[in-house]
C-alpha cells in the first residue's frame, strides 16, 4: 500500500536522531565560526556582501557577523537570534552567548550518544544554570554608593569591553569618552542621544567627545558663521512651499495675472511665517525639513542662522541639549521654549564643515567624533564604541559588576561542579557537562591568544580552589593573574544574560526531535 | 458532458454506478472524449462507462491524467495518511514530550510542541492530512488545549479501524461502533468527573490545573508563576455570575529580552507605541484620556469635492481656516479636560506641536483592537469626531507611563490603575523570538483551560487516567452490543489506551508494562484516578500529583476524534491528479 505523500513538494522532514544531529551540527558550526573572535586577542572577520558594490565590513562583533550570514539551518538561526537579542538587550557578550550555547550543545551531543535522554539533559542544565547564577550573585561587587569608585568601575568595564576590539590601542582614551558620554545621559538608556560622527582622516587617537553638540550640516550662504549667546528655535515645519493642507483644494485660475497674484500670496504667506518665526527673537533657526531659497534669503536678511534638513534624531538631540521645544506652529512666540547656547560656530573636521553648539544648557545629548584611517576602521570603531556605551548605560542602572578574564566562568564552574557531586542520578552527568561548557570560554580566550590553554585553565582551576580568589587569565602577560589588580571588570547584567539565554537556547534546540522544512516560497524571477 | 452522462445513465453497467455519482458530485465540466481503445482504459482501471453500442466514454475530464483509488484501497490509503500525521505529533504528547522545529516557506523558524501550531505550519498537501489539521484546529478554537491529544487519539482510532477492515468488517459498521463507543466514553467521563471548588480568593486549584497544561511546554521552568499569571488574568476579566470569560480582554504582548521570570501581569493596557512628540511628558498621573478615531489632520469629507482657489482672497481665507481648524481640534480636547489623547490616526506636524505646546500628551497610530481595549479598561468612549467630545466620554487611568527597554530605542506605554480593571495585559519577556512565541502559545492554552473551568467546574484526572477509565468502561460495554459493532467498540477501547501508552513512551517508561499495571490497579481498586507517572514522582494517583484536565476538553477530544475518523472511514473513492 503506497502511503501518499503528506507534505507538499520540496518539503522535507527529518526525525529523531537525524533531526537532533542536524541541529547540533548547525549550532556548533555557527559557534565555531565566531569562536575565534572571542577575547582580547580574538581575530576579526571580513564580511563581503553579495549585494551591489560588494561592500566589505571588517568586524569582530559577534552579532554583526551573525546578522550578515545567510543561514539555512534552523538551529543555527536560533543561535543567531539569541546573539541579536543579546545585542539589543545589553549590547555586549554577543560572541560569548553563542560560544556558550554551542559548547552546551557539544556537551549535550556527547551525553546523547551515551544514551542520556534530552529531557534529562535539560533538567540538569536548568539546575546547573540556576546554581551558576546564584554563584555569580554571591560574588558581585556593587559600588553604587561610592560615586568615585563607581566611576572607576565603569572605566574598567569600558576598558575590558574595548580591549577585545579594534580600539584596544587607545582603550583608555575611548573608555574615558564612553564613560563621560554615559554620565551625561543621567541614567537614561536612550543611546540615540549620543551621536557618533565618523569622519575619515587623522588617527583613532584624534577622536574626541565634544562637550557641546555637533550637527553635521552646513550653514546657509550669507548667514553669520558665528553667533554668541544664541537663541535657537528648533522646528519641524515645511519651509518649502507651505501648501494648503485641506484635502481637495487646488488652484484654478483663468489668467496669467491671477497666477502672479496667487504666487504673490504664497510668497506673502511664507514671508508671514518667517516673520512669525523671527518674532520669537531668535538668531538661529534649525528645521527638520528643507528650507527653500526664498525663506533662507529672508533669514539671511534678518541675520538669523538657518539650518535646514537636520534629520529626526538631530532635531531630537538638539532639543535635548539646548532645552528648546520642537515647534511646528509659531503663533505664540512668548510661550515657546527656546533653546540656548553660548556659541554657535562653524568648525572644520578634516575637510568637512560642521556646526558646533557649545556652552549648552542641558547637555543630555552629546557628540562623539571618531577619526580614523578608513571607513572600515571607523565603522568597526563605531560598533565597538556602541558596545561599550550599551554596557555602560546598562551598568549605570544595574550597578553590579564582576571580575573579568574568565573569572566568572571559573567561579560558576566550581559551584556547578560541587552541585554535580551532590546530585544523585543521571542529572549529575549533565550538570558536570554544564561546568565543562563553562570552562570552554576561558579555554577559548586562551587559545585565541595563542597560549597553552590546557596548562592555564588547569592552573586557574587550582587557584579557584581557594575561597575568594580573584584569578583569571591575563592574556597580555600570558599567565594566570589577579583580575582585580589588573582592573578587568565585567558587568553582571551581561554575564547573567549570556548564561541564561545560552541555556535557554540550548534547551530549546535539545527539545526538538523533528524538523519539518516547508518548501521555500517561490519567488518571481526578477531577471 | 454531465448531461451526456445523464442521458446514458440507463445503460450504465452496474460496476460504474458509483463512479457516475462521483462525476456529478465533483461538478466538473467534463468534456466527453470518446476513447478509442477500450482495453487501454481498462488497464488503467479508470472509471469507464459504455453506452448501448459498447462505446466507452469518459466521465471525468482528462481522466487518463487522474489516479484513482477505490474501495478498501482508498480507505487504507486514507488511514495511512491520517496515521502518518498522528505519528508526527505522537512524540510531543505529555510533560516529557519533545518539540518540533518548523521552518516556514520564508525561512522563519518556529519551535513548538503545540499540536495545532505544528499542523498549521506543516504545509500539508494530502487531503486526509488536511482533515487532521482541521481537527486539531477545531479543538484549538473550541477548547484551546489538548490539540495534540486529539490528533493522537484520531490516529489510534484509524489504526484500530484498519485492523477491523482487515477482518472484513464493513467501514460503516466500524464507524457506527465507534459512534456508540464514544457515547459510552463521554457518559463515563461525566460519571467520573469531579466538581472542582474554587473562588476568587482561593484560586489555588485553578493554578494547579494551569500548571498541568504548562508542564508540557518549554516554559515549564516557571510554570508556577506563569500559571498564576494566567489564572489572575482570567479571574480579572471573568464574569463569575454569568460564568463567562471574554479572552479578548486579555492582551498578550511580548518583547524580546530579559528572562522568562520577568513576565508580568499588568492590570491595565500595554501599548507598543510612544508619545507622538519626543518632548511630551513621559508620565501622567490621574490621566483623563480622550480616545479618538479621527485624525489631527485637515478635514477630509468623504464626498468627492474640489476647492478651487482662483483669487488671492480665497487663498488667504483657506489658510486662515486651516490654522483655525487645527487650533480648534486641540482646544476641544483641552476644553473637555483631557490630559492624554490616544488617537487611531496620525497627526499633522502642526497639530502635534500644538498638542505639545498646550501640554497635552498624545499617542498616535494606536491599532483598533488596542483602542477598544483601552476604552474598556479606562471606562472611556471611543469618540469618532471632535465635536462629540464631552467630559463623560473620557477614560480614566491612575497612571500612564512610558518605559524603555534595552539598548535600542524601544518604548512601550503602560496604562495602569484604570477605572475599570476588566482588561489586562500579560507581558512576556524571553531570551529569543521563538521563546516568546512559544510562551504566547502556552499562555493561551493555560488561559483557555482556566476559562473552561470557570464555565464548567467539572474536571477529570489527567496523565492518561481518564482515558484508561474510559477504555475500561467501553470494553465492559462492548459485550452488551450484539452484532459486528461489538468488535469496533473493543477497538475503540484499545485506541483509548494509546494516549496513556504514548505518555509512558515519551516519559521513557515501558509502555505496555506501565499501562497494564495502571489498568489493573484502576480495575482492582475501582478508582479512576490512576494514571501514568510521567514525572517520576513515585505515585500513580493523579489526585496527589494534582494533574487535572477539564471535562469538556476531554469530551470534546473524544467526540471530535470520533467524528473525523468516521468521516475518513466513509470515503471510498479518491480521485486526484496524478504526478506527471
Amino acid at each position: 500500500m503506497p502511503i501518499d505523500k503528506i507534505f507538499k513538494d520540496d518539503a522535507s522532514e527529518e526525525k529523531g536522531e537525524r533531526a537532533r544531529m542536524a541541529s547540533f551540527i548547525g549550532a556548533m558550526a555557527v559557534a565555531d565560526l565566531v569562536k575565534s573572535t572571542l577575547g582580547p586577542k580574538g581575530m576579526d572577520k571580513i564580511l563581503q556582501s553579495t549585494g551591489r558594490g560588494h561592500s566589505v565590513t571588517v568586524t569582530n562583533d559577534g552579532a554583526t557577523i551573525l546578522k550578515s550570514l545567510h543561514i539555512d539551518n534552523p538551529a543555527a538561526k536560533v543561535l543567531v537570534d539569541i546573539s541579536k537579542v543579546q545585542d539589543d538587550e545589553v549590547g555586549d557578550g554577543t560572541t560569548s552567548v553563542v560560544v556558550l550555547a554551542g559548547e552546551l550543545l557539544r556537551e549535550a551531543e556527547k551525553l546523547v550518544t551515551s544514551k542520556i535522554h534530552p529531557m534529562t539533559i535539560i533538567a540538569g542544565y536548568r539546575m546547573a544554570a540556576e546554581c551558576a547564577r546564584d554563584a555569580l550573585l554571591k560574588r558581585v561587587i556593587d559600588n553604587k554608593e561610592n560615586a568615585e569608585k563607581f566611576r572607576s568601575d565603569l572605566m574598567k568595564i569600558a576598558m575590558t569591553t574595548l580591549c577585545s576590539k579594534i580600539l584596544s590601542q587607545d582603550k583608555e582614551h575611548f573608555a574615558e569618552m564612553a564613560v563621560d558620554a554615559v554620565f551625561r545621559l543621567k541614567g537614561s538608556t536612550n543611546l540615540e542621544a549620543i551621536q557618533i560622527i565618523k569622519k575619515p582622516g587623522g588617527s583613532l587617537r584624534d577622536s574626541f567627545l565634544d562637550e557641546g553638540f555637533i550637527l553635521d550640516k552646513k550653514i546657509g550662504i550669507g548667514q553669520p558663521k558665528r553667533i554668541e549667546n544664541a537663541k535657537i528655535l528648533v522646528a519641524n515645519t515645511a519651509m518649502d512651499t507651505d501648501k494648503v493642507k485641506i484635502y481637495g483644494a487646488r488652484v484654478r485660475v483663468d489668467s496669467m495675472t491671477k497666477v502672479a497674484q496667487i504666487e504673490g500670496a504664497e510668497k506673502e504667506k511664507m514671508k508671514d511665517k518667517v516673520n512669525k518665526i523671527l518674532a520669537h527673537g531668535i538668531n538661529c533657526f534649525v528645521n527638520r525639513q528643507l528650507i527653500y531659497n526664498f525663506p533662507e534669503e529672508l533669514f539671511a536678511d534678518a541675520g538669523v542662522l538657518a539650518i535646514e534638513h537636520a534629520d529626526f534624531e538631530g532635531i531630537e538631540r538638539l532639543g535635548l541639549v539646548t532645552g528648546g521645544e520642537i515647534a511646528s506652529t509659531f503663533d505664540n512666540p512668548e510661550s515657546v521654549k527656546l533653546g540656548h547656547c553660548k556659541l554657535i560656530e562653524e568648525i572644520m573636521i578634516g575637510e568637512d564643515k560642521l556646526i558646533h553648539f557649545s556652552g549648552v544648557e542641558m547637555g543630555q545629548a552629546c557628540s562623539i567624533v571618531l577619526r580614523g584611517a578608513s571607513h572600515h576602521v571607523l565603522d568597526e570603531a563605531e560598533r565597538s564604541l556602541h558596545d561599550a556605551l550599551c554596557v555602560l548605560s546598562q551598568t549605570v542602572n544595574d550597578s553590579r559588576v564582576l571580575l573579568g578574564g574568565g573569572w566568572p566562568e571559573m567561579v560558576m564552574a566550581k559551584e556547578v561542579d560541587e552541585l554535580a557531586r551532590k546530585t544523585a542520578g543521571k542529572k549529575s552527568h549533565t550538570i558536570e557537562a554544564f561546568s565543562r561548557a563553562l570552562v570552554a570560554i576561558p579555554t577559548t580566550i586562551a587559545d585565541n591568544a595563542g597560549l597553552d590553554s590546557a596548562e592555564l585553565v588547569a592552573q586557574l582551576r587550582a587557584e579557584h580552589h581557594t575561597e575568594g580568589c580573584n584569578a583569571g587569565i591575563d592574556v597580555i602577560s600570558g599567565a594566570v593573574g589577579d583580575m582585580e589588580e589588573r582592573g578587568i571588570y565585567e558587568a553582571f547584567k551581561v554575564k547573567q544574560a549570556v548564561l541564561l539565554s545560552a541555556t535557554e537556547a540550548a534547551e530549546m534546540i535539545l527539545r526538538v526531535d523533528e524538523i519539518i522544512t516547508c518548501a521555500p516560497r517561490r519567488r518571481e524571477d526578477r531577471m | 458532458a454531465d448531461l451526456l452522462g445523464f442521458s446514458h445513465s440507463n445503460h450504465f453497467r452496474s460496476e460504474t454506478h458509483s463512479s457516475f455519482f462521483l462525476a456529478v458530485r465533483e461538478k466538473k465540466k467534463t468534456r466527453s472524449e470518446l476513447g478509442s481503445d477500450r482495453g487501454k482504459f481498462e488497464a488503467r482501471k479508470m472509471a469507464l462507462a459504455f453506452d448501448e453500442f459498447g462505446r466507452p466514454f469518459i466521465i471525468l475530464r482528462e481522466q487518463d491524467q487522474k489516479t484513482r483509488l477505490r474501495g478498501i484501497d482508498a480507505q487504507k490509503a486514507n488511514i495511512a495518511a491520517g496515521k502518518a500525521v498522528a505519528r508526527i505529533l505522537r512524540s510531543s504528547l505529555g510533560p516529557k514530550g519533545m518539540d518540533k522545529m518548523l521552518q516556514g516557506p520564508d525561512g522563519d523558524v518556529t519551535i513548538t510542541n503545540d499540536g495545532a501550531t505544528i499542523l498549521e505550519q506543516m504545509d500539508v498537501d494530502n487531503q486526509i492530512a488536511k482533515l487532521m489539521v482541521e481537527l486539531s484546529r477545531s479543538q484549538d478554537y473550541e477548547i484551546g488545549d489538548g490539540t495534540t491529544g486529539v490528533v493522537v487519539m484520531a490516529g489510534a482510532l484509524l489504526e484500530q479501524a484498519e485492523r477491523q477492515l482487515d477482518r472484513g468488517i464493513h467501514p460503516i459498521r466500524v464507524a457506527e461502533g465507534y459512534e456508540m463507543a464514544s457515547r459510552v466514553a463521554v457518559e463515563h467521563l461525566e460519571r467520573i468527573s469531579q466538581k472542582f471548588e474554587f473562588d476568587v480568593n482561593n484560586f489555588e486549584p485553578l493554578v494547579q490545573t494551569c500548571m498541568t497544561t504548562l508542564s508540557s511546554k518549554i516554559v515549564n521552568r516557571c510554570k508556577r508563576s506563569l500559571a498564576e499569571i494566567a489564572v489572575k488574568a482570567v479571574l480579572a476579566v471573568a464574569d463569575l455570575e454569568r460564568r463567562d470569560v471574554n479572552l479578548d480582554l486579555i492582551k498578550i504582548e511580548g518583547k524580546v529580552g530579559g528572562n522568562l521570570e520577568d513576565t508580568e501581569l499588568i492590570y491595565g493596557i500595554l501599548v507598543d507605541k510612544d508619545m507622538s512628540h519626543p518632548q511630551m511628558p513621559k508620565q501622567i498621573e490621574d490621566a483623563h484620556i480622550a480616545i479618538l478615531t479621527c485624525p489631527f489632520e485637515p478635514p477630509k469629507p468623504k464626498t468627492k469635492h474640489k476647492v478651487d482657489i482662483d483669487t488671492v482672497e480665497k487663498f488667504e481665507t483657506l489658510r486662515k481656516q486651516e490654522q483655525q481648524y487645527f487650533d480648534e481640534m486641540v482646544q476641544k480636547c483641552k476644553d473637555v479636560g483631557a490630559t492624554l489623547v490616544i488617537c487611531q490616526w496620525g497627526f499633522d506636524d502642526e497639530a502635534n506641536h500644538l498638542l505639545m505646546h498646550r501640554n497635552l500628551p498624545a499617542v498616535r497610530w494606536v491599532g483598533g483592537v488596542e483602542l477598544e481595549l483601552i476604552a474598556i479598561a479606562t471606562g472611556g468612549r471611543i469618540v469618532p469626531r471632535f465635536q462629540e467630545l464631552t467630559p463623560e466620554k473620557l477614560g480614566k487611568a491612575g497612571m500612564v507611563r512610558e518605559k524603555s527597554f534595552g539598548t535600542t530605542k524601544e518604548r512601550m506605554l503602560y496604562i495602569e490603575h484604570c477605572a475599570n480593571s476588566k482588561a489586562v495585559t500579560i507581558f512576556i519577556r524571553g531570551g529569543n523570538k521563538m521563546m516568546i512565541d512559544e510562551t504566547k502559545r502556552s499562555i493561551h492554552d493555560a488561559l483557555c483551560v482556566a476559562r473552561n473551568l470557570i464555565r464548567n467546574k467539572s474536571i477529570v484526572y489527567g496523565g492518561g487516567a481518564a482515558e484508561i477509565a474510559c477504555s475500561l468502561a467501553v470494553d465492559a460495554a462492548a459485550d452488551k452490543y450484539p452484532g459486528v459493532e461489538q468488535y469496533a467498540i473493543r477497538a475503540f477501547a484499545e485506541a483509548l489506551d494509546s494516549v496513556p501508552m504514548a505518555l509512558a513512551e515519551n516519559s521513557g517508561l515501558q509502555p505496555i508494562e506501565t499501562l497494564s499495571a495502571v489498568k489493573s490497579q484502576q480495575l482492582k481498586e475501582n478508582i479512576p484516578f490512576y494514571g501514568i507517572d510521567c514525572n517520576d514522582v513515585g505515585t500513580n494517583d493523579m489526585r496527589e500529583q494534582n494533574v487535572f484536565e477539564t471535562l469538556i476538553g476531554k469530551q470534546q477530544q473524544i467526540l471530535l476524534a470520533t467524528q473525523v475518523v468516521k468521516m475518513i472511514l466513509k470515503i471510498d473513492d479518491v480521485i486526484s491528479n496524478s504526478e506527471y
